[in-house]
C-alpha cells in the first residue's frame, strides 16, 4: 500500500467510471465480439484484419501511418500468424468502426505512475479498455498502436490460419493438426498446397477457434527490422495523402479563417477575388471563407484578395498578457497533487526557480488538407486523420447527412504528431462539398493557415523548489501551471467534459522513477482559451524539460556529476530506468572528460512505458555552437522492429531538439505571430546531430516509441548549455539565450 | 493563352495562367501529385523538381517563365539516378513520406553535379530542404550509397 502512496483503491475505480463516461458496463457488454465492419465486395473477410481475394492477402491496419511505422509493424502481427507472404501482401486502413477501439489508450488514465503499476493495476487498466471499445475511440495517439494491438492482431492472424486450415482439412480428409502454411499456402504433409485464395470463401463461414500464440522464439518476421509496406510508394511519388486524389472535374479549395483565434466574421466581400482568373466561388463558412477555383494557387490569391471584416476575440491581446494569466493559475487550489511524499512543507528550499516554455505549433509537412466529393446525398472524403470515427460524425454534421451517408477514407498522413485529432478540416471540407454537390473539391490550406490556426501545444510556467544534503536530494518541489490539453482535446473529441484531477498535465513531471523523501508535485490548471491540443509527447514535453532540468540543477547544488546523482535516485526506485542511464553513459562515453571547447548533457524521462535517455553533446564552433552528437538509449521492453524504434528514437529527439533551438507561436493582438518556416523552423540536415541509439529490452512490460524520445532531448540540449557555458537557461526556445546553428 | 511543357518527356497543354507556379500546373492541373506542397515560399523543399537538369523549387518558377524540361519523382525512375530511389528502399529512408520526393530530386541534383559528395558537401546541399519527422541520418547515408553505386556502375537499379 505505501507504494501507492496517496491514491486508494476507491480513486482509482472512480477512474474507471470517468473513463467510460460515466456509465457502468457489464462484462458481457465488454465481452461481446466486434462486428466485422469489412465488406470486401469480391473476396472473403476472415475477421475485421484480414481480407483474402484473388489478389491475395490484404491486411486492415485500422490506425493512421503517419511516418511511425504502424503500417508495417501492426501488418507483420497479423502476418506472422497467418503465415503470410510478406513480400506480396497489401496493407489498407480500413473503415472508422468500433471494431477498431483502442484499448491502450485507457492504460493511461489510471492516476498511477507507468513505473510504479501493479500487476493488479494492469488488469484494472485492461477492464477500462474494453470499455473504451464501447466509446469506440479509434485513435492514433498517446505511441498506444503497437501494445494495443499485440495480441489483438495476432489473434486474428492465427484464427485466420486455423479457419483456412479446416477447410483444407475438410478437402484433403485428413487432420488439420497434420498441416503446415507458408507464404500464403496451407501445405499438406504429401507436398500438396493449396492457396488461401482458393479456402477463403469457405474459411471465412467457419466458427471463429481458440488458437495459442505462437513463442517468440518461433517468429520469422517480428523482432526484424522488416521492408516497410509504405516505403516504395514513398520514394516513387505513388503514395497518397489527403490532396494527391485525382477525381474527374476535380475543383480546388483554400480557406482564409479568423485569424484571431476565438474571434469571428462580420461580413465579406467577394468581388476583388471573383475579379481574379481561375477563381470561381467564395463560399461563407461562418467565421472564414472558402474559394473555390480552377487550381490551388488562383484560390490561395482569391482568398488573400476577398475583403473581411473580422470580429476580435477575447483572447489576452498578447504572450505576455497570456503569461500572466497562465501564472494566475498558482493562486488558485491545486487540480492535483498526483506526487506527494514526505512533508516539503517542512523543508527549507535552497533552490527556486521558475521555468517557462511557449505554445507550439506542429508544422506538419503536409499542410491540413482533405479532399471531399458529395454525389447523390452520398458525401466520400478523403482526409488524413487519427481519429476516424469522429471525423465521420463531423464531416456528416458539417454536410447536413446521416452518418451511413458518409464514407471516409484515410489516406498516408503528411505528418501529424497529435494534429490531426483535430476535425477542422474535415468539417471545412464536408462543408464546401455540401455547397458544390456533385463537384469533388480538394481542400489545400496554406502554410500560413497551418501554422496560424493550429492547435496549439500549451505554454507552461513551472515554479520549483528544492533542497539537497550529502550530495542527494532531500526535497523536489514542483507547482505547473498550464491550460488543459486533456480537457480542450479529449472535451472536443468525445463531447465530454472531463473532471476531477488531471493526469495529462502532470504527466512527465509527477511519475518520474527518482526516489527522493519530499517530493511533490502540483498541477495547476490556468484559464485560457488559445486553441491547444495534443503534441508529440504532450504534457510530458513540457513537464520532462522542468523536471530534469531542474533535477540538473539539484545535481550541480550538490556538487555531484549529473548522470552519476541521477542513477543515485533512479536505482532504488527503477532498476529498468537506471538500466537507460547506464547505456547512455556507456554509449556517449561519459566518463571520458572532453576538451573545453565540448560539454554534454544528460536528461532521462519515462514516458508512455518506455524509459528514454539521452546525452547532448555540444561543441564550440568559432562563436557559435554546434549540437554536435546525440544519444538515446531506451527500453520499450519486447521490440518487434528495432529500425523502425531506432528511426523513431532518432525523430522524437529531433522533433524535441526543433523545439527547444526554435520553437515558438507567439501572438499580437490575438492572432499568431508565426506563419511560415522562415519563422518556424525544425532543425535541418546540417544542424541535426549525429545520433547513437542503444535499445534495451529489459522491460517487463512493453512501452510506445513515437513520443518517448521528444521529451528528454529539450533538457539534456539545455543542460548540455550549461556545461558548455554555465549559463541555466529556464525558458526556451534557447536561441534567445544562445547563438547556435541555425 | 496555351503553354506547351515537357515533363518526364512527355508533352503537356495547359491554358493555365502564365504566372501559375509549376508546383500548381503539376499537382492540378496536369495531376502530377508526386510534388508536394509544404510552404510556398522556398524554405522548405518539399516542391522541388528539375528543370533542364537544375533542382529548383517549383513553387516559386512561373508557368511563363520555365526554361527547359521538367523531371519530376514520377520520371526518376527512368533515369540513371534511379539509384537514388534504390538507396532510399536500402536505407528504408522515409517515414511520412511527405518530403521524400524533394529530398530525393534534391538528392539527384547534388549527384549529378557532384558524383561523390562528402558531409559537409551533401549538408549544404541539402540544407533547403525540411523533413519534420527528422530522416536527415538516413538520408545521408543514402545519398552516399547511391553515389558509390552510381560510381560502380549501378543505376536504372
Amino acid at each position: 500500500m505505501s507504494r501507492l502512496g496517496k491514491i486508494t483503491r476507491r480513486s482509482l475505480l472512480a477512474g474507471v467510471v470517468a473513463v467510460a463516461g460515466g456509465a457502468a458496463f457489464g462484462v458481457y457488454q465488454i465481452r461481446k465480439p466486434v462486428a466485422n465492419p469489412l465488406d470486401p465486395g469480391a473476396g472473403a473477410t476472415l475477421n475485421p484484419y484480414v481480407i483474402i481475394d484473388q489478389q491475395g492477402i490484404a491486411i486492415i491496419v485500422p490506425r493512421a501511418e503517419m511516418g511511425q511505422g504502424v503500417h508495417t509493424t501492426l501488418a507483420a502481427l497479423v502476418a506472422e500468424e497467418l503465415d503470410a507472404d510478406w513480400t506480396t501482401i497489401r496493407v489498407l486502413h480500413g473503415p472508422p468502426a468500433a471494431a477498431y477501439y483502442n484499448a491502450a489508450l485507457a492504460h493511461g488514465a489510471l492516476p498511477v505512475a507507468d513505473y510504479r503499476m501493479r500487476d493488479w493495476q494492469r488488469s484494472l487498466t485492461a477492464g477500462i479498455g474494453a470499455a473504451t471499445k464501447l466509446l469506440g475511440l479509434q485513435v492514433t495517439g498517446g505511441s498506444t498502436s503497437t501494445v494495443d494491438a499485440y495480441e489483438r492482431m495476432r489473434l486474428a492472424g492465427a484464427t485466420a490460419r486455423e479457419m483456412l486450415k479446416s477447410v483444407a482439412a475438410e478437402r484433403l480428409g485428413i487432420s488439420a493438426a497434420t498441416l503446415n502454411t507458408r507464404d500464403g499456402r496451407v501445405i499438406a504433409p504429401d507436398g500438396q498446397e493449396i492457396d488461401y485464395r482458393d479456402l477463403a470463401e469457405a474459411a471465412a463461414t467457419r466458427a471463429v477457434p481458440r488458437v495459442a500464440l505462437r513463442p517468440p522464439a518461433e517468429w520469422r518476421l517480428l523482432g526484424r527490422s522488416l521492408p516497410r509496406s509504405d516505403m516504395q510508394a514513398k520514394v516513387t511519388g505513388q503514395a497518397q495523402y489527403s490532396t494527391d486524389i485525382v477525381l474527374p472535374g476535380l475543383k480546388f479549395a483554400t480557406v482564409r479563417m479568423v485569424p484571431y483565434l476565438g474571434g469571428g466574421m462580420a461580413g465579406f466581400n467577394a468581388a476583388p477575388a471573383l475579379a481574379l482568373p481561375g477563381v470561381e466561388q467564395v463560399l461563407d463558412l461562418g467565421t472564414g471563407i472558402a474559394v473555390i477555383a480552377r487550381n490551388t494557387f488562383a484560390a490561395i490569391k482569391g482568398a488573400e484578395a476577398v475583403e473581411i471584416d473580422w470580429t476580435p476575440s477575447d483572447l489576452p491581446p498578447d504572450t505576455a498578457a497570456m503569461f500572466d494569466q497562465i501564472a494566475r493559475a498558482f493562486d488558485e487550489a491545486p487540480n492535483s497533487r498526483m506526487r506527494d511524499q514526505g512533508k516539503p512543507d517542512d523543508i527549507t528550499g535552497q533552490l527556486d526557480a521558475e521555468y517557462s516554455v511557449p505554445f507550439l505549433a506542429h508544422a506538419t509537412m503536409e499542410p491540413m488538407g482533405a479532399t471531399a466529393w458529395l454525389q447523390d446525398g452520398h458525401l466520400t472524403l478523403w482526409v488524413g486523420n487519427q481519429a476516424p470515427r469522429e471525423h465521420l460524425k463531423v464531416a456528416a454534421a458539417a454536410a447536413g447527412l446521416a452518418e451511413d451517408a458518409v464514407t471516409l477514407h484515410t489516406p498516408f498522413l503528411g505528418g501529424g504528431f497529435g494534429r490531426r485529432v483535430e476535425t477542422d478540416v474535415t468539417w471545412q471540407a464536408a462543408r464546401i462539398a455540401s455547397l458544390v454537390p456533385g463537384t469533388p473539391i480538394r481542400l489545400t490550406w496554406s502554410r500560413e493557415e497551418d501554422m496560424r490556426h493550429d492547435f496549439y501545444r500549451p505554454a507552461a510556467i513551472a515554479r520549483m523548489r528544492g533542497a539537497v544534503e550529502d550530495g542527494r536530494a532531500t526535497l523536489f518541489d514542483a507547482q505547473i501551471a498550464a491550460p488543459s490539453v486533456t480537457r480542450a482535446a479529449i472535451g472536443r473529441l468525445t463531447g465530454r467534459a472531463l473532471g476531477g484531477p488531471d493526469k495529462g498535465h502532470v504527466e512527465g513531471a509527477f511519475d518520474q522513477p527518482y526516489a527522493i523523501p519530499n517530493y511533490r508535485v502540483a498541477g495547476h490548471l490556468a484559464d485560457l482559451d488559445v486553441p491547444i491540443g495534443f503534441w508529440r509527447a504532450v504534457g510530458n514535453s513540457f513537464n520532462g524539460f522542468f523536471h530534469e532540468s531542474f533535477i540538473d540543477e539539484l545535481a550541480h547544488a550538490a556538487g555531484r556529476d549529473p548522470l552519476a546523482f541521477r542513477l543515485d535516485h533512479v536505482g532504488p526506485e527503477s532498476p529498468v530506468a537506471a538500466g537507460v542511464l547506464e547505456a547512455v553513459r556507456a554509449v556517449s562515453d561519459w566518463d571520458t572528460p572532453l576538451p573545453e571547447t565540448t560539454a554534454r548533457g544528460v536528461a532521462m524521462t519515462w514516458s508512455f512505458g518506455t524509459p528514454t535517455a539521452v546525452v547532448i553533446e555540444l561543441k564550440r564552433e568559432a562563436r557559435q555552437i554546434r549540437i554536435a552528437r546525440a544519444f538515446i538509449a531506451c527500453d520499450p521492453g519486447r521490440v518487434l522492429d528495432p529500425a523502425i524504434v531506432r528511426s523513431q528514437m532518432e525523430s522524437g529527439l529531433i522533433y524535441g531538439l526543433s523545439a527547444a533551438l526554435s520553437g515558438e507561436i507567439t501572438f499580437t493582438d490575438g492572432r499568431a505571430d508565426q506563419g511560415n518556416f522562415p519563422e518556424y523552423d525544425g532543425l535541418r540536415m546540417f544542424n541535426t546531430p549525429r545520433i547513437e541509439v542503444a535499445i534495451l529490452q529489459n522491460n517487463p512490460h512493453m512501452g510506445g516509441v513515437g513520443e518517448p524520445g521528444t521529451p528528454p532531448a529539450m533538457p539534456a540540449l539545455a543542460n548540455a548549455l550549461f556545461a558548455l557555458t554555465g549559463q541555466r537557461v529556464r525558458s526556451l526556445p534557447l536561441i534567445h539565450h544562445a547563438d547556435f546553428i541555425l | 493563352m496555351t503553354t506547351r511543357i515537357t515533363v518526364n518527356d512527355q508533352s503537356y497543354e495547359t491554358d493555365a495562367t502564365p504566372d501559375t507556379p509549376l508546383l500548381w500546373v503539376l499537382r492540378d492541373e496536369l495531376g502530377l501529385t508526386g510534388t508536394k506542397f509544404g510552404c510556398g515560399v522556398a524554405s522548405c523543399g518539399a516542391c522541388t523538381v528539375h528543370v533542364a537538369g537544375e533542382a529548383v523549387r517549383s513553387c516559386q518558377v512561373r508557368l511563363g517563365d520555365l526554361w527547359g524540361d521538367v523531371t519530376t519523382i514520377e520520371g526518376l525512375a527512368d533515369t540513371p539516378l534511379a539509384a537514388l530511389q534504390s538507396a532510399w528502399m536500402r536505407y528504408q529512408v522515409a517515414q511520412c513520406g511527405y518530403c521524400q520526393s524533394g529530398q530525393i530530386m534534391q538528392a539527384a541534383a547534388l549527384l549529378s553535379e557532384n558524383p561523390a559528395p562528402d558531409d559537409p558537401e551533401i549538408d549544404a546541399a541539402m540544407g533547403g530542404n525540411l523533413c519534420r519527422c527528422g530522416t536527415y541520418s538516413a538520408i545521408r547515408a543514402a545519398i552516399q550509397d547511391a553515389a558509390t553505386d552510381m560510381a560502380r556502375g549501378g543505376g536504372a537499379g
